[in-house]
């Protein structure tokens, strides 16, 4: 049998099978990313929003920097968390590193920077078509935002999906300030390095297709969500 | 100047709605880098007479109503509302964009949620709601969707909108430009029953025929200055200006 096919009934097998291990990894990689995403969201959500309708000297090159940072690599984004975490970093003594926390962190400041870009050139597109009038009708500055993020809601929950897509995926942030440890900050992506290294390709690819299976899954929720909710709106 | 506000007995809505007015522009000017879409314009609106302000495409109607409604500054110049209730300027005039602007939400929810902005009560919400919904035949629409309305309905709404806010001034933006006669005959009716209430209606219009309808009195525009100002009968029974008499002819300025 060739190795994808192998891999093929590697994955299937970990499903049926339930291997607790394995669901504990799974468990934990949704659970940081999922923790990362709502965080990145709560705080780039409105910077986007802030951005996109506030005039302020040095606007245009916050826009650059924002899009700019959305291509950071994760491994830098991950060395520059590990600085500020290790025991004689700044916030060393918080004994964070090595935690799911850490990754956490790691992966939080790797897509507010999509979440930031992505939301202020959705609500800058849709501020000048509506803000206008939330102005005429005599809207305060955060009613706006809260207003324009609304109705923006639509193209804002693609956005939140390529934030959590990023995060669910890299490794290489969570391997740095996570350091991969079994058990404690093992997640999938971490998992498939793991076993690539160790030469197990069946189940290293394995890991990856329930990876892949895990996003589409997500993101077809996350649609049928989308468009129930467009019916009514 | 704050207004008197203790001590007086309450006034009858009419009256205390129209006490931002008159509106009076003084040597306005609007540039947008190095073009200038509004030069030196001085008038006076005072309560009362439906104010059409009519001129050719680019004459800078749309300009003049944003800088009447304190969306943009003027470049230079003075905008003042001249009334006792001055104060409150703000919060009594609405304005009706010539292309309707609706949230992705319920017809009735649009008009809510321009209410809550005023900080009204839900009983006195629903009242308007209702009330303005049943004017502009929207009522059995309320639940729909806004923004699956049709372009005509979607005038309504708009203007349904600014109505529930009981506006002492109504800025309103070509209100018919994209609908046919019969919705525009249906929006211009809703348009005197509003000014009926007591509210000062200020339009723009490159329509004469509407004009002429609606009009008590007309500002005429052209390549952002204000060439007349001048009673509805007279004008367009003789313009002061060739301009305004090319444009009453139908040619091209």
């Amino acid at each position: 049998m060739s190795e994808l096919g192998q891999a093929f009934v590697t994955a299937l097998r970990l499903i049926v099978e339930l291997d607790p291990d394995l669901a504990e990894i799974v468990l934990l990689s949704l659970q940081v990313s999922g923790s990362a995403l709502l965080l990145a969201a709560a705080i780039g959500l409105p910077v986007g929003a802030v951005v996109a309708i506030l005039r302020f000297p040095g606007r245009r090159a916050v826009i650059v920097a924002l899009n700019a940072a959305m291509g950071l690599p994760p491994v830098v984004v991950g060395l520059l968390v590990y600085l500020l975490l290790s025991r004689s970093g700044p916030l060393g003594p918080l004994g964070l590193l090595f935690t799911p926390t850490a990754m956490v962190i790691a992966q939080t400041l790797l897509i507010v920077p999509i979440i930031a870009a992505l939301t202020r050139q959705a609500v800058e597109d849709l501020s000048d078509e509506i803000d206008e009038q939330l102005r005429s009708l005599g809207a305060s500055f955060g009613q706006r935002i809260a207003t324009l993020l609304f109705e923006g809601r639509f193209t804002l929950v693609t956005t939140l999906l390529a934030g959590y897509g990023r995060a669910l995926g890299e490794v290489g942030a969570v391997i740095i300030v996570g350091g991969n440890i079994g058990h404690v900050t093992r997640v999938m992506t971490t998992a498939i390095a793991l076993e690539t290294n160790r030469g197990d390709l069946p189940l290293a690819l394995g890991l990856g297709i329930l990876l892949v299976g895990l996003a589409l899954t997500i993101n077809g929720l996350a649609q049928g969500v989308q468009e129930v909710a467009r019916r009514a709106a | 100047m704050p207004p008197e506000r203790q001590a007086s007995p309450p006034l009858r809505v009419e009256a205390e709605r129209q006490a931002i007015l008159p509106l009076r522009l003084e040597a306005v000017t609007l540039r947008m880098g190095r073009t200038t879409l509004l030069e030196d314009i001085d008038f006076r609106l005072t309560a009362g007479p439906c104010t059409v302000v009519l001129g050719p495409n680019g004459s800078g109607k749309t300009q003049l109503l944003r800088i009447c409604d304190g969306l943009v500054a003027p470049t230079s110049g003075r905008v003042v509302w001249e009334g006792p209730a001055a104060a409150r300027a703000a919060e009594a005039r609405a304005l009706v964009f010539q292309r309707p602007v609706l949230l992705r939400r319920s017809a009735a929810a649009n008009i809510d949620y321009a209410l809550r902005l005023r900080g009204l009560p839900s009983q006195e919400r629903a009242r308007r709601i209702e009330r303005v919904l049943t004017d502009t035949r929207l009522a059995d629409l309320a639940d729909r969707p806004a923004r699956r309305l049709s372009i005509g309905e979607q005038q309504r709404l708009a203007l349904a909108r600014a109505w529930a806010l009981e506006p002492a001034v109504l800025f309103l933006d070509e209100p018919a430009s994209a609908l046919d006669p019969g919705s525009t005959g249906a929006l211009e009716s809703a348009i005197r029953t509003i000014r009926g209430e007591g509210t000062k209606i200020v339009m723009t219009t490159h329509d004469l025929a509407q004009a002429q309808r609606m009009a008590d009195e007309v500002l005429f525009l052209d390549d952002g200055r204000l060439l007349e100002q001048t009673a509805a009968a007279d004008f367009f029974a003789e313009p002061e200006t060739a301009p305004a008499r090319k444009f009453l002819r139908g040619e091209i300025l």
